[in-house]
């Protein structure tokens, strides 16, 4: 059953121009991210002798303000941008589920405590919140990682908790709390499994808004600090020589956007598998 | 209709009292002391206390916190740490400079939003509808911010015909063709900003209502399809549009924060971040309890807005 999804999944991944294009170029920017770890680089050397210099065949990004290689730069960039926007969907996908499941299984107290904690946490703008948050706690990587899955969890909870409320009703499930199974057993092995594809579809979502709100938190001056750079704090330090490194601005936008849109490319194409309901009515209209 | 916005308001008040205990303690926890504001280097340990004990610092939590509510309440918001000035003055000031910013910007993108999201969904999967939707997808993952540097570099520097920053140039406050000329490019940024989302929704949900049956009646009674489209999907469209409306309340005050800070724009936006690096802690306070308010009232407006243009909704409640 799961293979004969997987060998579906292969076939339109390869049929979908879109999702294929998407797919190869994650692929691309995580490779180039590893890969630059074993090469004999250092995103931080300084060459004053060099400083803003335009792309050309030795520097095929050009330099920064301080002469640094900005391909470079811009790779280490993409590793920081990435890490954080992985790990802070895992972040957000972990407290969301937790926090969906128990509501919509346990119900009563517990899920009008959880839901009325997510009317909270969804009350305060996520620019505010993750600005304030950031003054009280020490910055770096990882509470950068913490803020955002801190923040971003409320949508994944609402969803998860509207899948369990109904598998809840299901013979399977009736039958596995009547014969006296554990909760947590029937929670780990008969509800996660079947939510499983809403939260991978929430997982693609996740990490490219994880990645957008690390770099205009970055771009804010909240975010990743130096010398480490993301593409959010590239952008930073390129709007300083907007007029005389137009290519500094240029390049790190580019690349989060293609980043964002092919995640969100491939949540689509997920999207159809994990609701069959929504590729009928695609294809129907 | 009443009891409706009745039981809604009994759900939202206690919230927003929730939210003011929560600004509250995150400041409370925060790395800083207050007395540090009231105090200079030359007061002695004894000197400090006592001032502390006579500002109420000493005070346990709840305390403190019903003196601040009760200020708040009173419309006492405080003073800045920086520049000792009255927050509530300021932000007279600076509010209705974001509203004149954002309120505009907000309202073409809805309106484009819905045109285009009318035009893409009624042509679904048409030449058209893709050209909409790709441009859409690209602005979905483009960050604001990029867009209004791209801007900024192109109308800025290299053609000068926008400047790049502020509200005004000095001495020509009164001016409107020169405030025209500060306002130009944020307000496209933003507008561009808000559309592809609103654009994504109307098309959507102008895709789902062409598969109703009402449509296909229609059609089968030989209606043209613009007929169908101006006549009843695009008011079907129209009606969850509303409620967008109402859960734009909050951008009032924080929708262009990133798009102030770029332009120097003298809002609400830049305010709060020069006081988030300068950690000036009571206007970072009133800005979360205001912002959090109005989110929910947005809500609320919402819900009331809904149920007043829909009936349906008041009779399953």
């Amino acid at each position: 059953m799961e293979k004969r999804k997987f060998t579906y999944f292969k076939k339109e991944i390869l049929h979908n121009k879109k999702a294929f294009i998407s797919l190869m170029f994650l692929i691309l920017i995580v490779f180039n991210s590893i890969s630059i770890g074993f090469y004999d680089c250092d995103p931080d050397a300084i060459n004053i002798s060099n400083m803003l210099a335009k792309p050309s065949m030795l520097h095929w990004f050009g330099t920064d303000e301080l002469g640094r290689d900005y391909l470079i730069r811009v790779i280490y960039g993409g590793r920081v941008s990435l890490t954080v926007g992985v790990l802070a969907m895992l972040t957000s996908i972990i407290i969301g589920t937790v926090a969906g499941i128990s509501a919509g299984y346990f119900g009563g107290h517990i899920d009008n405590f959880i839901m009325r904690l997510v009317d909270i946490f969804s009350a305060v703008p996520w620019i505010i919140m993750v600005t304030v948050v950031s003054l009280l706690i020490k910055k770096g990587i990882f509470s950068i990682i913490l803020v955002i899955g801190m923040f971003s969890w409320m949508e994944i909870a609402r969803l998860v908790r509207a899948e369990t409320l109904t598998l809840k009703q299901r013979d399977y499930i009736q039958y596995a709390d009547f014969i006296g199974t554990n909760p947590w057993k029937i929670m780990w092995s008969h509800i996660i499994p079947a939510v499983l594809p809403t939260i991978i579809t929430a997982a693609t979502t996740a990490v490219a808004d994880a990645i957008m709100t690390e770099s205009s938190m970055s771009f804010l001056g909240i975010g990743v600090q130096a010398p480490m750079a993301s593409w959010g704090s590239l952008l930073q330090s390129a709007q300083a020589n907007l007029d005389k490194a137009f290519y500094m601005a240029v390049i790190p936008g580019i690349l989060i956007i293609l980043t964002i849109c092919s995640f969100n490319n491939l949540g689509n194409l997920i999207r159809a598998f994990a609701e069959p309901k929504s590729r009928s009515g695609e294809s129907n209209g | 209709m009443l009891k409706y916005i009745f039981k809604r308001l009994l759900v939202a008040i206690p919230l927003i009292f929730v939210i003011t205990i929560i600004c509250f303690l995150l400041i409370y926890i925060a790395p800083y002391d207050a007395v540090d504001a009231m105090v200079s280097p030359k007061m002695s340990k004894q000197e400090i206390e006592a001032k502390k004990e006579q500002a109420g610092l000493n005070d346990p939590f709840y305390v403190q916190y019903g003196k601040w509510f009760k200020n708040l309440c009173h419309g006492e918001w405080g003073y800045s740490l920086t520049s000792g000035t009255n927050i509530r003055q300021d932000l007279k000031i600076y509010i209705p400079n974001t509203i004149k910013l954002v309120l505009p910007s907000y309202f073409t993108a809805f309106f484009l939003s819905i045109i285009l999201g009318l035009i893409a969904g009624s042509n679904y999967n048409k030449q058209i509808d893709r050209i909409i939707d790709a441009i859409s997808s690209v602005g979905i993952a483009m960050p604001t911010f990029w867009f209004a540097l791209m801007a900024m570099y192109v109308f800025g520097y290299h053609l000068k015909i926008f400047p790049l920053m502020g509200m005004h140039t000095i001495g020509k406050e009164k001016s409107l063709i020169d405030f025209i000329y500060h306002f130009t490019m944020p307000y496209v940024v933003l507008t561009i900003g808000f559309l592809p989302e609103l654009v994504r929704y109307v098309r959507s949900s102008t895709i789902s209502e062409f598969k109703e049956d009402y449509v296909l009646i229609q059609k089968s009674f030989g209606s043209s399809k613009t007929k169908i489209l101006l006549n009843h999907v695009s008011k079907n469209v129209m009606l969850p549009m509303v409620t967008k409306l109402g859960m734009a309340l909050p951008m009032l005050v924080t929708g262009a924060i990133i798009t102030e800070t770029i332009f120097a724009w003298p809002g609400v936006g830049t305010y709060y971040m020069k006081a988030i690096r300068t950690l000036d802690y009571p206007i970072v306070m009133i800005i979360l309890v205001l912002s959090g308010t109005l989110v929910i009232l947005g809500n609320l407006l919402a819900d009331i807005l809904y149920c007043l243009i829909d009936p349906r909704i008041r009779i399953t409640e």
